[in-house]
């Protein structure tokens, strides 16, 4: 790997202990960023421009994760949240999505460096709404207590303007869960994805498919 | 011969190749099966890809989930080394902080170039495009016309390997009998696509691609393409038996470790080193040619990239086919005495028209497709189907407002998903979540189509490059500035895209995913964007307004040959490199003979 090929600023600590004191956070979020899993960028590198393709990484491989305790508990049940156990195929958490958002938002490039800042803040306005509602964290509330506050976050084009940055952030969130989840072979089945296998002959769709498509010739 | 380090090298070669892609590895190829001695020079490291092609890892096996990075900017399984728009320690400049007159060059930094990620689109120029402006009077015409270069076409085809059918449609050339593979069958969405594109005129057929969907025939091809030179034919038939078909999984931009796709290091490099004719070193960064004091080229002083050692290898012919724009710089930055504007440039065109291909492109999500049972359409690792361009009558008649046509590339994506996730899904669903996420999944994948048009640009005055004042490589080597700016032309080409594709997605009974504009300027990808780079040292029958001759000889150094794409004098809208191939072998044969004629 390459030095040179690191995209993202290199941010000793000095300077991270500078930016957190500056940034426009509440007291909750501070006491939060203390114990670890600060939104701050990664410092750590990339796998560079030769990478070894052919072996197989898990998260942690390749730069080290970053969720606080309190930070994984809170992405483990959103992301069942937002994938749960169904009579397909397992939760999210069960074929280890929480590990892969952690991944990504350590990761030390500009895209995810972005998502960090919206995720790790997400994560912690959850928490925060969940306290105000209901009196405890997300993690601590019930079902229907998460269901509610989902409900007014799913959606960006439909959330109240006071939610639209959570609904930016629940966006993320969803799009990052899913890419975890639907790269695992059992989120790879269930979408319906079925190849990746050698055959001696491609013989094009059959002809039920071609009959619902309208093609006749 | 094999691979060589900077010491062993030998004293003197036949001909040094400057490049490993597909203009030095077909280069190389011709020469040592026709008995020269060649030294390849390449600036990036070796790679084999019977060892290093990820075949079967999934997305979920890689950091990230596979999705591309400013590492790997293709995705992580793309077969790129070292390389992308980006080139660690290799910075190009621009001359306007303005991202429209930007140019974006694309490198790779590995033995057999971008012909190890290449999308295999392996399309004929046709007899117009060679002589263009001689129908519009734009741009300028090649001092070669198609039948001059069908032989070749015709050789490439048999060598590589090319799936696709003779449809005898205008100035889309058709291959002899015989040469062609049989296409494979069209996946869902494009068999789709291709019945409803017929209401709106738009032709969808067969594409070519460099992919073997059977074993070649080594009972016939090897004497077809070496006629009279029975040691060529008996290593290329053991080579072409070596060559699996396609197994019709993983996507050919990670490379194929069984060959049964087109790069140069499973189909030019192999046969060429069985030779024993050719060695090859990798790491090495060439600089510059250097001259005789007779004014024949010496040689080419590169850097070990290895220790940074600046090192002299000496032929007796050079050949440049580092990629058009890093042969426009090898030419510049060589300034020996009496050449103060760099090698070959006395007509001063070197740099000049620098061209890429206009490329715009909308998605669409089409109903019909929902919810399909699933089904393996992995395929051929990528398109089975495309439209050449088609409305030349149109045009003929002054109806489009713009110049010269585009090809569309199409497909629906049932493709494994990556770590980006499926986010146009959840926002289609009105941002679902829970149960109702993952049935929409079901219903939703596959069911979306994007439409790319790869149109032809005009060369102008205004996209050039040339040497950077002040800023230089870690290598201590000069770096290119460039200068872009798309004309009126390419602009009105986009739109005319959009509204084409946008039309096809209506065709399907879907719905163009909504952006929010459609015009040309803000649609059109940037200037390299598409990494069909070509001309800044045109070929032509004058000396005073071209580099070379119609061979690729420079006119101002006898020994001295281009044989990629700087030479093109037009980048016709079919992908350009079935003819850097072409117009490669072409050069090798002229070389051969001259040196046959004790002539170079």
């Amino acid at each position: 790997m390459n030095l040179e090929s690191t995209p993202s600023p290199r941010v000793d600590r000095r300077t991270a202990i500078k930016w957190m004191l500056t940034a426009s956070a509440s007291a909750l979020l501070w006491d939060q960023r203390l114990v670890g899993g600060t939104s701050a960028p990664s410092a750590a590198r990339g796998y560079g421009t030769d990478p070894d393709l052919m072996r197989a990484y898990k998260p942690g491989d390749v730069w080290p994760l970053t969720l606080s305790d309190a930070q994984r508990r809170t992405v483990t049940v959103l992301c069942d949240m937002i994938l749960p156990a169904d009579e397909v195929s397992p939760s999210a958490s069960a074929v280890g999505v929480p590990d892969f958002v952690d991944e990504w938002i350590s990761a030390p490039y500009p895209d995810q460096a972005r998502d960090r800042t919206v995720i790790l803040d997400g994560l912690a306005w959850l928490d925060a709404e969940s306290a105000r509602r209901f009196g405890y964290d997300f993690a601590a509330c019930g079902h229907m207590q998460r269901t509610a506050i989902c409900d007014d976050i799913c959606s960006e084009a439909t959330a109240r303007p006071e939610f639209s940055k959570a609904a930016r952030f629940f966006d993320r969130f969803r799009a990052v869960t899913s890419g975890g989840y639907y790269t695992t072979p059992e989120g790879t089945n269930d979408i319906g994805y079925v190849g990746n296998v050698a055959l001696t002959r491609f013989d094009g769709p059959p002809p039920e498919v071609l009959q619902r498509l309208g093609i006749t010739d | 011969m094999p691979f060589v380090t900077p010491d062993t090298t030998q004293d003197q070669y036949d001909a040094i190749v400057v490049g490993s892609g597909a203009a030095g590895g077909q280069a190389a190829y011709t020469l040592t099966m026709e008995g020269v001695k060649v030294l390849m020079l390449e600036a990036g490291r070796r790679y084999d890809p019977a060892t290093e092609t990820p075949m079967f890892q999934t997305n979920g096996m890689a950091p990230l989930g596979g999705i591309g990075t400013p590492d790997k900017s293709f995705g992580f399984y793309d077969s790129t080394v070292d390389g992308g728009w980006e080139v660690p320690g290799e910075p190009y400049t621009n001359a306007s902080a303005d991202p429209e007159r930007q140019f974006r060059w694309w490198r790779p930094r590995m033995l057999g170039g971008r012909t190890n990620h290449w999308a295999r689109h392996a399309l004929r120029n046709g007899p117009y495009d060679f002589k263009y402006r001689s129908r519009d009077g734009l741009g300028f015409d090649w001092p070669v016309t198609y039948d001059d270069v069908a032989p070749y076409y015709d050789k490439v085809e048999m060598l590589i390997g090319v799936y696709g059918a003779n449809l005898g449609m205008e100035n889309t050339p058709d291959s002899p009998e015989g040469i062609l593979l049989p296409p494979p069958a069209p996946r869902a969405g494009e068999r789709l696509a291709q019945h409803r594109a017929r209401k709106l005129g738009v032709p969808i057929v067969p594409f070519r691609r460099a992919v073997l969907t059977q074993p070649l025939d080594f009972t016939t091809l090897p004497a077809r393409i070496h006629p009279g030179n029975a040691r060529a034919q008996r290593i290329l038939v053991d080579d072409m038996k070596a060559r699996a078909a396609c197994l019709w999984a993983t996507p050919c931009g990670r490379g194929c470790s069984i060959r049964a796709n087109y790069q140069s290091t499973t189909v030019h490099i192999p046969p060429a080193m069985a030779t024993g004719n050719l060695d090859i070193l990798p790491n090495a960064m060439a600089r510059e040619v250097t001259l005789r004091p007779d004014g024949t080229a010496d040689g080419v002083i590169y850097i070990d990239k290895r220790t940074g050692a600046e090192r002299l290898v000496r032929a007796r012919v050079v050949i440049l086919a580092a990629g058009a724009c890093e042969t426009v710089r090898i030419l510049l930055n060589s300034k020996p005495q009496g050449f103060p504007r760099g090698l070959a440039n006395s007509s001063g065109i070197v740099g000049r028209y620098i061209m890429d291909t206009v490329g715009a492109g909308i998605g669409g999500q089409i109903p019909l497709l929902e919810g399909l049972p699933p089904m393996n359409e992995d395929g051929a690792g990528g398109s089975h189907l495309y439209a050449p361009w088609w409305l030349y009558k149109e045009q003929a008649a002054g109806k489009l407002g713009f110049p010269r046509g585009y090809h569309i590339e199409f497909g629906a994506d049932r493709s494994p998903p990556a770590g980006n996730g499926i986010g146009e899904i959840a926002a289609l669903a009105g941002g679902s979540y829970g149960r109702k996420l993952k049935a929409d999944a079901r219903r939703y994948y596959g069911s979306f189509m994007f439409f790319s048009g790869r149109g032809e640009m005009i060369p102008n005055e205004k996209s050039f490059c040339e040497i950077d004042p002040s800023v230089k490589d870690r290598w201590g080597i000069p770096v290119l500035r460039f200068h872009w700016q798309w004309s009126d032309h390419e602009l009105r080409q986009a739109q005319h895209m959009l509204s084409t594709f946008s039309d096809l997605v209506v065709a399907m009974g879907g719905k163009v995913i909504p952006r929010p504009e459609y015009s040309g300027r803000q649609s059109i990808s940037q200037g390299g964007f598409i990494i069909h780079e070509v001309g800044g040292a045109m070929m032509g029958s004058d000396p005073s307004t071209s580099a070379t001759d119609r061979w690729g000889q420079t006119w101002d150094v006898k020994n001295l040959f281009l044989a990629d794409g700087a030479t093109f004098c037009s980048n016709a809208d079919k992908n350009p490199t079935l003819t850097i191939m072409a117009m490669a072998w072409r050069t090798a044969d002229r070389i051969v003979e001259k040196m046959r004629r004790k002539d170079a």
